[in-house]
């Protein structure tokens, strides 16, 4: 049987199908949906973990134990993950290992557009790319056994348009597999120096065989046509150089691209006339095929920024620009995203937007919002975490030098989790007076909807503890600390007040679930829903626009009028728009 | 390109282009068509311009288009139909719902909505356009609007003799299959002769 699945669902299934005992992942667009995926399936451990870096630890410590592991996560997520990701390309595996990176081409919902191919080749860890469902559901089952006849973990290579595209996919059945014997091996996992130095000998060993399979294997394969025209691609760039060479060209097709097959591209190049390499983001493989001494054409034509598509790739080794119709987009207004109606960020950043010589560091979550227009109360995003340890920074040297700023972080329950901990000890540790401020809306919210150690909840659904974030803040050695109802903005202003007057590092928790989460049990028995709509007296508004100043997508500013509106459908009587209102135009009703 | 049939469906995140999108997939795919569906996620869910591509023919490779490929663009909102005509073959089709969603910029006054966004369509690309809030209001549910807007793709593309009743069926709740089935022929009927 054939269904219509994603890259993400294909990639669950395959894991499903090949055994897989256990998985971890940190939620992060587009990788999200593989765990979620996963979870389903009762013979399978599945859990989200609170960074990328304990991901891919507990997954290799499952692999140690014996287990067939996978971990996802995002493409800046490898970067958190880095360091035991380097030392897995050292020891190898005992259960195979598989990990998926999800690449973002295009920046959709990313900081950046890194090509984390090159990790692969820099922790001389095999690495495999999926073009479409199929094979990405094949290469997993595939990356299993390979990791466990060769003893390497494999990384799967994913982007934004394989995950998130949805092709037929063939339905098959999960093989059980037995888990491997765990026996003490020092000279494999004790990773001392005087063992890292025999392990690195054993790599590159592993690498030459590797090296014999990539030219051997089929997932390295040519597909002859006309000669004169040859093609080298790999991942998703491979459909759209089908779509733009169809059958006038030959294709020498890469899914296991770690280490590269050097025999097989010699042999394709010395058959063709010209040759293209056509890939996503860097000129990964073109590096490669000039290194063998073959010319080719590549990134001297094809961008490295971006996303491609089928008619980016002709229009740029072509020159013909595919004919569109004209006319003129000057006249469109933007359509950037906004906090929802409801939201419990939106109150916040009102409130801090009104404070002067404060310098707002960010982070990552749907909270960035709040550094667009109207709210514009964000100076810095940087990564996950980067918030409070930026902030201490600034602080540090405005204090130092006698700059009259202070700094307040804003970062998000989950993002917390993730790394925002370890900067906050650095706060208490190196005494910077900052004000940490967490936004708990007790989910986390931009990737969808998944829990975290904070909700109560593990991601098969079972109850678990509840990390109470006022406490571990002051475990950390924070003093002063307050949670603060977010939908009330008097309680906000005097938090605020409070906090600049301090000359201690101090922390203000919002505590309210986000305005889309459907609540939990747990949820229900301490916040009680939302009821009624806003409604303005248009005799009583006198278009101050304070009100739309805050953003809400359910208020409107009549121009010829000049009066605010609220649509009844999209408010959900949150009640900010009450608050700011100087003359007492706006009343809750329905309540 | 050979036999494959582009559809590009845009619209605004909250109304319902990823359901729709979903049963055309479905329907496509029990027609015996090799099916390819590319959408984002994440970051546009938050009230911004959402965009889905689906392919179908006896084998699609790329699963998204570029500029000047789609052979229809289907348009839930009246400006994103602007946004996104450059998408469209010179040659292909437009249905447009009679819609207006008003963006941030124009909520706040910083921007206005763009006049004769409707005429501009028609006058640039053969279109079609309905008014599938005020067909789905009368059937009892604005929300169906999304089902009246597949109905008329799927008379705009000829693919009428696809099953789609059991696609719906299988992808709505029960107590709301049949208003999306009655929501679906009301948009198959609401498409002009000229470009079915």
């Amino acid at each position: 049987m054939k269904k219509l699945l994603t890259g993400n669902e294909a990639v669950a299934l395959g894991a499903y199908e090949a055994g897989v005992h256990f998985a971890a992942a940190y939620p992060g667009t587009p990788s999200t949906e593989i765990l979620e995926n996963i979870a389903p399936y009762k013979e399978v451990v599945a859990e989200w973990a609170p960074n990328e870096k304990v991901a891919f630890e507990a997954a290799f410590g499952a692999s140690i134990a014996g287990a067939r592991s996978l971990a996802a996560m995002k493409h800046v997520g490898l970067n958190v993950a880095a360091d035991p990701f380097f030392t897995a390309g050292y020891t190898g595996v005992n259960g195979g290992m598989v990990l998926v990176v999800a690449d973002d081409p295009g920046l959709h919902s990313s900081q950046n557009e890194q090509d984390n191919r090159y990790y692969a080749k820099h922790a001389k860890v095999a690495m495999v790319e999926p073009s479409n469902s199929q094979e990405a559901k094949d290469m997993v089952k595939k990356a299993f056994e390979i990791s466990e006849k060769y003893d390497t973990l494999v990384m799967m290579r994913m982007t934004t348009r394989v995950c998130h595209s949805k092709s037929l996919v063939e339905i098959g059945e999960r093989q059980e597999v037995e888990l491997k014997p765990y026996v003490k091996n020092l000279q494999k996992y004790y990773v001392a120096p005087a063992v890292a130095k025999q392990l690195h000998v054993k790599v590159e060993e592993r690498l030459k065989k590797l090296e014999e399979f990539s030219n051997e294997t089929d997932l390295n394969y040519i597909e002859w046509n006309d000669k004169k025209i040859g093609v080298i691609s790999s991942g998703v760039a491979f459909e759209y150089a089908k779509e733009v060479f169809g059958d006038s060209a030959s294709y020498l097709k890469l899914g296991f691209t770690y280490p590269l097959p050097s025999e097989k591209i010699k042999n394709f190049a010395k058959e063709v006339e010209v040759l293209y390499v056509v890939e996503e983001l860097e000129p990964y493989i073109e590096e490669y095929v000039k290194s063998l001494g073959i010319e080719c054409i590549g990134k001297d034509k094809i961008p490295n920024i971006w996303e491609l598509n089928p008619e980016i790739v002709a229009t740029s080794l072509f020159g013909e620009k595919t004919p569109t119709i004209e006319y003129d987009k000057s006249v469109i207004a933007n359509r950037p995203p906004t906090l929802c109606a409801g939201c419990p960020h939106r109150g916040f950043f009102y409130g801090l937007s009104k404070r002067k010589n404060v310098m707002i560091t960010g982070d990552i979550g749907c909270y960035t919002l709040g550094g667009a227009d109207p709210l514009n109360a964000m100076d810095t995003t940087i990564c996950m975490g980067a918030s409070i340890s930026v902030g201490h920074g600034a602080k540090k040297v405005f204090d130092r030098y006698n700059k009259d700023m202070r700094v307040v972080s804003v970062i998000g329950d989950s993002t917390f989790f993730h790394t925002g901990i370890n900067s906050l000890l650095d706060v208490v540790y190196n005494k910077s007076n900052t004000i940490t401020c967490i936004l708990d809306n007790r989910v986390t919210g931009m990737t969808g909807h998944q829990d975290n150690p904070g909700t109560g909840y593990t991601l098969q659904g079972e109850l678990t503890e509840i990390a109470d974030i006022p406490s571990i803040v002051k475990a950390l050695g924070i003093k002063h600390v307050r949670t603060v109802n977010p939908l009330k903005l008097d309680e906000l202003n005097e938090a605020f007040d409070w906090a600049f007057e301090l000359n201690e590092p101090s922390a203000i928790i919002t505590r309210y679930p986000c305005a889309l989460k459907k609540l939990t049990e747990l949820d229900r028995k301490e916040f009680k829903p939302l009821e009624g709509k806003c409604e303005i007296d248009s005799e009583k508004c006198i278009g101050c626009k304070r009100c739309v100043n805050t953003g809400c997508p359910a208020i409107r500013f009549i121009k010829p009028d000049r009066k605010s509106t609220i649509d009844p459908v999209q408010c959900v009587g949150c009640g900010l728009c009450v608050q700011v209102c100087p003359v007492n135009a706006i009343s809750k009703v329905g309540e | 390109m050979s036999d494959v049939k582009s559809i590009l469906l845009v619209g605004v995140g909250g109304q319902g282009t990823i359901l729709a999108s979903k049963i055309l997939s479905d329907g496509l795919v029990e027609a015996g068509y090799d099916v390819k569906m590319s959408e984002i996620h994440g970051m546009s869910q938050r009230g911004g311009s959402v965009s889905t591509q689906v392919r179908y023919g006896n084998r699609v490779y790329s699963p998204v288009i570029g500029k000047g490929q789609a052979d229809i663009l289907v348009s839930f909102e009246a400006m994103e139909a602007l946004r996104y005509l450059e998408y469209l073959k010179p040659e292909g089709k437009v249905v447009v719902n009679d819609y207006k969603i008003p963006s941030a910029p124009i909520l706040m006054a910083k921007a206005d909505y763009p006049d004769n966004v409707i005429e501009t369509i028609k006058e640039k690309a053969n279109t079609s356009v309905l008014d599938a809030a005020k067909i789905a209001t009368e059937l009892g549910n604005v929300k169906v609007m999304n089902i009246v807007l597949l109905g008329a793709l799927v008379k705009a593309m000829n693919l009428t003799d696809i099953d789609w009743e059991t696609a719906i069926r299988n992808n709505v709740k029960e107590k709301f299959v049949d208003i999306n089935i009655k929501a679906f022929h009301a948009g198959m009927d609401a498409v002009s002769l000229a470009i079915a």
